[in-house]
């Protein structure tokens, strides 16, 4: 299973799942973690940083090359995965489990625009051909 | 991603690579193995046990003739007189007439007046016209026979040699005994050891419909395949040059931390040398440890306190654990200053190190 069908995604390849408590984690994607190769470095945003829809917010690095994550939605920083920090490498082993970052949506709206489990996996086989 | 794709060369091994499930990228044309799964255990498999790399896209050709060693001795700005026996293996650049680096090789004397030279395969075509034509010029009698009928496989790390004769039994009693920098024909195969990791292993040539077979007697043995990425890292991390990224045509050996290859005792007039005579370095070649979290890359900008310069190859270290780079730089950097590199719009603090920083799978430099 490489979409999950809980999760929302972006067609920057970035995963979102929305907690209990309204908050959203972010992560990225099995397709993005296979493109780049081992990652190797994690760049975190700082929590409180208010961020937009669409914003550079964090920095992943790999053997192959840097990616920016951008921010899915609007909101604060709540968190950062200091585990990710310490060990990048769980993103390739577990992408979906690897969240990356925590964010409190400000425009919580924003969240029933992005891509659903279906309309993402068509998107990333698309971006292959 | 590209979506209009020419048609890739292929080597012996590809249908090998595409049922492994490599990854595989366009290198110079060819249809190459990235990595097979993980780049990064396949760094650390070379320089723990052993892994194989497909280099079957470089290319070998053989010069022979009477005047052969002559014409080497003009042709390369290191000096094939150095080959002190059959089977030698002697590093070399082949320059333009104003320095500028054309390739970088290795020449093997094959004994009488034969020897083999080695080059990349992004430079393989015009190395071959650029040598025919020296030839036709200097020494007509020579002959060139490029060797496209013969596959590459490097077997690299410090149980490369033993997992080599589990696979290969007659190798054992031919190559035993074989030096460093040392080739000899053996079981139908060209067994050199030399490499591009830092480590201990033998670059075995073959016949083309043989490839697969070893490849996959090697694989038997428990030699890991390896790709690209890690043959990148661990070059880096033994500090050796790629060509079209450490120097090019632009640049002469000795800005290329290269001056080692280079003979000039004795006044010897090969191609290159009045230039670089006249043509004194102003710039080095340096090895580079972030001292910060992030990962240089190729062409990044530089600033010390001797001027600017630039990243040639930058990367992950898989073996120290965080990010170095070999750079150009102002002569006057010495090992052990600092300077700073531009990482993604903030400027990082780095080390400048004598390279290499890994051989033989220890750690050479401080960190």
């Amino acid at each position: 299973m490489t979409t999950p069908a809980n999760l929302k995604y972006t067609p920057s390849h970035e995963w979102v799942r929305t907690e209990a408590d309204g908050t959203v984690a972010v992560g990225i994607t099995f397709h993005a973690q296979e493109q780049l190769g081992d990652i190797v470095f994690f760049q975190a945003p700082e929590a409180g940083r208010k961020v937009k829809q669409g914003e550079e917010c964090a920095v992943i690095e790999s053997v192959k090359a840097a990616a920016d994550i951008y921010a899915p939605v609007s909101g604060e920083v709540i968190a950062a995965n200091p585990e990710v920090a310490d060990s990048p490498e769980r993103v390739n082993r577990d992408p979906y489990a690897a969240w990356l970052f925590r964010l409190r949506p400000s425009h919580p709206a924003e969240l029933a625009g992005l891509l659903d489990a279906a309309a993402y996996a068509k998107h990333a086989e698309s971006e292959k051909r | 991603m590209s979506t209009i794709q020419a048609a890739r060369r292929c080597t012996p091994l590809n249908a090998a690579h595409r049922a492994l499930g490599a990854k595989r990228v366009d290198f110079a044309g060819w249809d190459m193995p990235l990595h097979y799964g993980s780049q990064v255990e396949e760094h650390h498999r070379v320089r723990r046990d052993a892994g194989m790399f497909d280099v079957s896209h470089m290319l070998a050709v053989d010069v022979s003739g009477a005047a052969a060693r002559e014409f080497l001795r003009v042709l390369l700005a290191n000096d094939v007189a150095r080959l002190a026996r059959p089977g030698a293996a002697l590093y070399s650049c082949m320059l333009r007439e104003d320095g500028g680096v054309l390739d970088d090789l290795i020449v093997y004397d094959l004994g009488g007046e034969s020897f083999r030279l080695v080059v990349n395969a992004g430079t393989a075509d015009r190395d071959v016209a650029w040598i025919d034509s020296q030839r036709a010029a200097r020494a007509p009698q020579v002959s060139l026979v490029p060797r496209r009928d013969l596959a590459i496989i490097a077997v690299q790390g410090p149980r490369a040699r033993e997992k080599t004769w589990a696979a290969h039994p007659p190798l054992r009693s031919a190559t035993e005994g074989l030096a460093p920098f040392h080739a000899v024909e053996a079981g139908g195969m060209f067994v050199s050891r030399t490499g591009y990791t830092g480590e201990d292993g033998f670059e075995l040539m073959l016949p083309a419909a043989q490839a697969a077979a070893s490849w996959q007697a090697l694989a038997a043995q428990g030699v890991a395949p390896a790709g690209l990425g890690a043959r990148d890292t661990l070059r880096l991390e033994a500090g050796m040059c790629l060509y079209g990224h450490d120097m090019d045509e632009t640049v002469t050996p000795l800005e290329s931390g290269l001056a080692w290859t280079v003979a000039r005792a004795g006044g010897r007039d090969f191609i290159g040398a009045r230039a670089l005579e006249a043509r004194p370095a102003a710039r080095q070649l340096t090895g580079l440890m972030l001292l910060e979290r992030g990962v240089m890359r190729d062409h990044q900008k530089i600033r010390c306190g001797a001027g600017t310069g630039g990243i040639t190859s930058g990367g992950y270290s898989p073996t120290l654990e965080r990010s170095i780079a070999l750079a150009r730089l102002p002569r006057a950097v010495a090992a052990g200053e600092t300077v700073e590199v531009e990482v993604r719009d903030n400027w990082l603090r780095a080390r400048a190190v004598k390279p290499p920083f890994v051989r033989h799978g220890r750690i050479l430099i401080q960190i």
